[in-house]
């Protein structure tokens, strides 16, 4: 039984060289903070902003495997915590990926979480606390969570949608750091770097990303995140022309709409 | 309206004057009236058949609009043939009916009139651009580059130019080789004078630009002065915006053209990426010992610094004001004194998320404030210590809130403007209906309870109904996944493995959940003709969909509609979305009555964008209704009103809102296929079924 919790578990991603991550104030430093005193962390932050890239910088600091989890509306409490399975004419457990975290002392990170079913976001409450456990019902197990274990959650306050929230008896567990686009100079010098352009092309495209974000609110869900500047940069770098890039990658990348597409070609041809 | 049937007959023969005086006297004295068409009919006699037909068809859709335009057209549709192709006449029509929606019938008559100066515009094949036609894209451009909402208006100038709040262009642009160039055109114009006010042309913090054209002021050299100090200005703001965004500054050098000779002294100068205004006005003195006149660029805006500093002086005030309060309410809460560093704080750093450094470093502005730092960052190009003092406490804007305030209650000002599809022109007509929403006053209190007696077993069955339709949890077995195990399931795989049989895999147990996530917004006519039986089994209806939804748990809401002209929309709140169905609500439907007209187009168009707020992944607009839309006049009853609302709910349809229409108008059927859609309707024979029927209704549409 317990040969098979292993060979089902989920693979632990561990993180062996560095993934480069640009800090932006001092969210290392707090992050570190918080893992030294088993805290748990909230990321804020519109989407393509570096959260998850974050999260896998600072696994790599902490020498800790990390676990991360894509939140979906339908994810339920087992696809977190773990499900009996049928092999020959037994029953066999299988840790979720959340379980497994907790076993291994991981970073498990919860990306997107509002996206989860509210039934299934309870779930974390007595591990974000000073509790520090995970309940696991259908084996009546309590699983204690070591010091190493973290638990990460983000998500991204910009959807407006009144189902988007997170509860406060969930978010107030949690020590929050705010993510935003970093500003001009420091975005171009991600871009130049991630994206392999030069940083005349780099502050460009932060041009760019910073006029479409102007049109938050007047049009556009979100302006142009950081990733998407990072994608036109390697369409460029891979030879194609700097408008079409930015084309492609930017303008019909944020929206469908007609006008607004044509207003956002207007922009790329202003910067290009 | 004179059916336009009547004028298309195939006939290739001309009317005679006889004919067309019959008819123009139907389309422009349908009132009686002393005056009669017999001598403008025979001068039309003698044009041919397609043209009296495109005459006779714009004179319709004018009078339509305004009697005294229509006979315009008519008298001068002789001259106006002569002058333009059919293009150019239809072209000639609509711009004087968008003239006279715009700015009212003298200018439409001054547009009419004058057909020598539209035909040099028009001028053949040669293409013009009007304003309406690059509004929408060139607003959203603007706001992508400075981030802060410019609009956009015609000039009554004969240039563009910018109070600092409000671009304003031409009505129109002519003479290009194709519509592209004109747009491209009108673009650059909007540039420079957005350029204006982003890069300092009214003046900074250090540098004031009233003074420093005193010397000029009152004097005869004051206007070349302005002019001197645009071109230079014109100069400095090409490199400025050529740094920034290389792409659009090599539009506007390619709109330039060369630099004018007398200009070529400054470019040097002038195209530093350091150089401000102060420099302009350094070149300005010395262009102005001279007496050189300013030279004229192609590409010219005018510079009105008065109307500028005076704009910019009172949104400093109001940016001040609310930049103010949010430092405040942040000092508040974090519990700082207000004591602080006296040194200007550059703004550089501000950008969108950080708060001027006087403030803790991690103090987040409220977005307002955020927008008020940005705007005035723009305007000074730093933010002074004086403007992070704290004021009093209250709302984040203060002035803003007043004034709204004070407005709800006066009917003077609309709440919204609407746009209006006019068929005939097959345009919208701009801002054209005024929006007033307010709150149905209470009727009797005890009406609603009255009417939930007397139809308490009905009210319990539609309970009962309406429950079985809500979202709960399933619990579905024998499923190939699952959280848990389905123990049946599972034995009968065991048994069926034991006697060799196969086993299936579906042996799991899978929660489902039904989650409901609907929206109904009910649209209710108030209009006159609804009096009496129609108003009762209104409210009746009312009341056992309020009672059926409870239980449902549906987000809905009710809205009454009426009005009397296009300026008088009105919509009656019943229940918001957000809103219990309590004792107010109850007593507001109590309160329901008939009022006046049906104009439905902007009613559908406003409940539209109400129902879009709702974060439900269906939308539903029911109307409810005793006939087709109406309005006081004859405009909007028959076809006009009919397309205006067919076309709204086109527009809510392309938004993701579905609509279905209830009537009791017999002769529903006759136009309600064609505005809602073949099944999008239900017609009642009798009104005293509608309480009846609607949550039947309901259930199937929402099912």
């Amino acid at each position: 039984m317990k040969d098979s919790i292993h060979t089902l578990a989920p693979q632990l991603q561990r993180i062996d060289s560095e993934p480069y991550y640009q800090s932006i104030a001092d969210e290392v430093t707090l992050f570190e903070a918080a893992a030294a005193r088993c805290l748990p962390v909230l990321l804020k932050g519109p989407t393509g902003c570096g959260k998850t890239r974050f999260v896998e910088h600072m696994a790599w600091r902490l020498k800790r495997p990390l676990v991360t989890v894509a939140c979906h509306d339908d994810l339920t409490t087992a696809d977190l915590v773990g499900r009996y399975l049928i092999v020959g004419n037994e029953t066999v457990w299988v840790d979720g990926p959340l379980t497994a975290a907790v076993r291994a002392g991981a970073i498990c990170y919860l990306d997107e979480l509002v996206e989860a079913r509210k039934d299934t976001i309870v779930v974390i409450h007595p591990l974000a606390d000073a509790r520090r456990v995970l309940a696991v019902d259908k084996r009546g197990e309590m699983v204690a969570a070591p010091a190493s274990f973290m638990l990460v959650v983000s998500y991204n306050p910009g959807y407006q949608s009144v189902l988007k929230e997170i509860k406060p008896s969930t978010r107030q567990r949690f020590v929050a750091l705010d993510f935003d686009y970093p500003e001009a100079a420091v975005e171009a010098g991600i871009v130049a770097r991630e994206g392999g352009v030069d940083t005349e092309m780099a502050k460009r495209l932060v041009k760019l990303g910073e006029l479409t974000r102007n049109l938050k609110g007047a049009g556009l869900d979100e302006g142009a995140s950081t990733r998407l500047l990072i994608h036109a940069a390697q369409l460029i770098a891979a030879g194609i022309a700097p408008a079409a890039a930015c084309t492609a990658a930017v303008a019909r990348a944020l929206c469908d709409d007609a006008d607004m597409t044509d207003t956002l070609d207007d922009l790329v041809r202003a910067v290009f | 309206m004179t059916s336009s049937g009547q004028f298309s007959s195939s006939s290739a023969r001309r009317l005679f004057a006889a004919e067309l005086e019959s008819q123009l006297n139907a389309i422009l004295f349908a009132s009686p009236s002393h005056r009669s068409a017999a001598g403008i009919a025979a001068e039309l006699e003698a044009l041919p058949r397609s043209q009296q037909e495109k005459l006779l068809a714009w004179a319709a859709t004018a009078a339509q609009t305004d009697a005294e335009i229509g006979h315009l057209m008519v008298t001068l549709a002789p001259l106006a043939f002569a002058r333009f192709d059919a293009a150019g006449f239809d072209a000639w029509a609509l711009a004087g009916l968008d003239a006279y929606d715009h700015d009212g019938a003298e200018a439409a008559k001054v547009l009419l009139g004058d057909l020598e100066s539209f035909g040099t515009r028009f001028d053949g094949g040669k293409s013009f651009v009007r304003f309406a036609d690059i509004e929408p894209r060139l607003s959203r451009f603007l706001q992508g580059l400075s981030g802060r909402p410019l609009s956009l208006g015609i000039s009554s100038k004969t240039g563009a130019w910018t109070d600092s709040e409000t671009i304003f262009l031409p009505p129109q642009l002519e003479g290009f080789a194709d519509t592209a160039a004109g747009k491209e055109k009108y673009q650059v114009l909007a540039v420079m004078l957005w350029a204006q006010t982003f890069f300092g042309t009214f003046g900074s913090a250090n540098i004031d630009l009233a003074a420093a054209l005193q010397p000029w002021t009152e004097t005869p050299e004051q206007q070349r002065a302005v002019d001197w100090l645009a071109a230079l200005e014109a100069v400095r703001l090409e490199a400025r915006i050529s740094l920034d965004l290389p792409g659009l500054g090599r539009r506007i050098a390619a709109v330039r053209g060369q630099w004018p000779t007398s200009l070529e002294n400054w470019v040097q100068r002038l195209e530093r990426p350091a150089a401000t205004l102060a420099d302009s006005l350094a070149a300005l003195t010395e262009c102005m010992s001279g007496n050189l006149a300013a030279p004229q660029l192609p590409h010219a805006v005018l510079l009105d610094p008065a109307a500028a500093l005076k704009i910019r002086a009172a949104r400093m005030e109001r940016d001040q004001v609310v930049l103010k309060r949010a430092i405040n309410a942040l000092k508040g809460s974090s519990g700082r004194s207000g004591q602080r560093d006296p040194n200007m704080v550059p703004l550089a750093a501000v950008g969108a998320e950080a708060a001027p450094g006087a403030l803790d470093e991690s103090a987040i502005l409220p977005p307002e404030a955020q927008a008020a730092a940005l705007s005035l960052q723009q305007d000074l190009g730093e933010l002074p210590p004086e403007f992070q003092v704290p004021a009093g406490t209250g709302a984040w804007r203060p002035t803003r809130q007043d004034a709204t305030g004070e407005c709800s209650t006066s009917s003077n000002e609309p709440d919204r403007r609407y746009d209006e599809w006019d068929y005939r022109r097959k345009a919208y007509r701009r801002g054209w209906c005024h929006l007033f929403e307010a709150d149905v006053p209470a009727g009797a209190a005890g009406y609603v309870e009255d009417v939930r007696q007397r139809y308490a077993a009905l009210i319990r069955q539609l309970r009962r109904r309406f429950e079985l339709l809500r979202g709960e949890d399933r619990l579905l077995g024998r499923q190939p996944e699952g959280d848990e195990i389905d123990v049946d399931a599972m034995v009968d795989a065991l048994a069926d493995r034991r006697s060799g049989a196969e086993p299936s895999t579906r042996v799991f147990r899978r929660r489902i959940r039904n989650q409901r996530s609907l929206a109904a917004m009910f649209m209710v006519d108030m209009s006159g003709s609804t009096k009496g039986w129609v108003n009762d089994a209104e409210r009746e209806a009312l009341v056992m969909l309020c009672e059926s939804l409870e239980s449902l748990g549906d987000a809905y809401a009710i809205y009454g509609f009426s009005g009397w002209t296009r300026t008088r929309c009105d919509i009656y709140r019943v229940k918001r979305f957000d809103e219990r169905y309590d004792q107010d609500v109850c007593a507001r439907i109590a309160g329901i009555e008939a009022k006046d007209y049906t104009r439905m187009g902007v009613a559908i168009r406003h409940l539209t964008q109400l129902l879009l707020h709702q974060p439900a992944r269906h939308r539903l607009l029911v109307t409810l209704s005793d006939g087709r839309p109406d309005d006081y006049g004859d405009e909007y009853r028959g076809h006009y009103g009919v397309e205006d609302t067919r076309r709204a709910l086109q527009e809510a349809r392309e938004q993701g809102v579905r609509s279905y229409c209830i009537t009791i108008d017999r002769h529903g059927a006759d136009y309600l296929g064609h505005m809602y859609g073949a099944a999008r309707y239900t017609v009642l024979d009798d009104v005293k079924k509608l309480p009846l029927k609607i949550t039947d209704i309901y259930r199937r549409l929402a099912s």
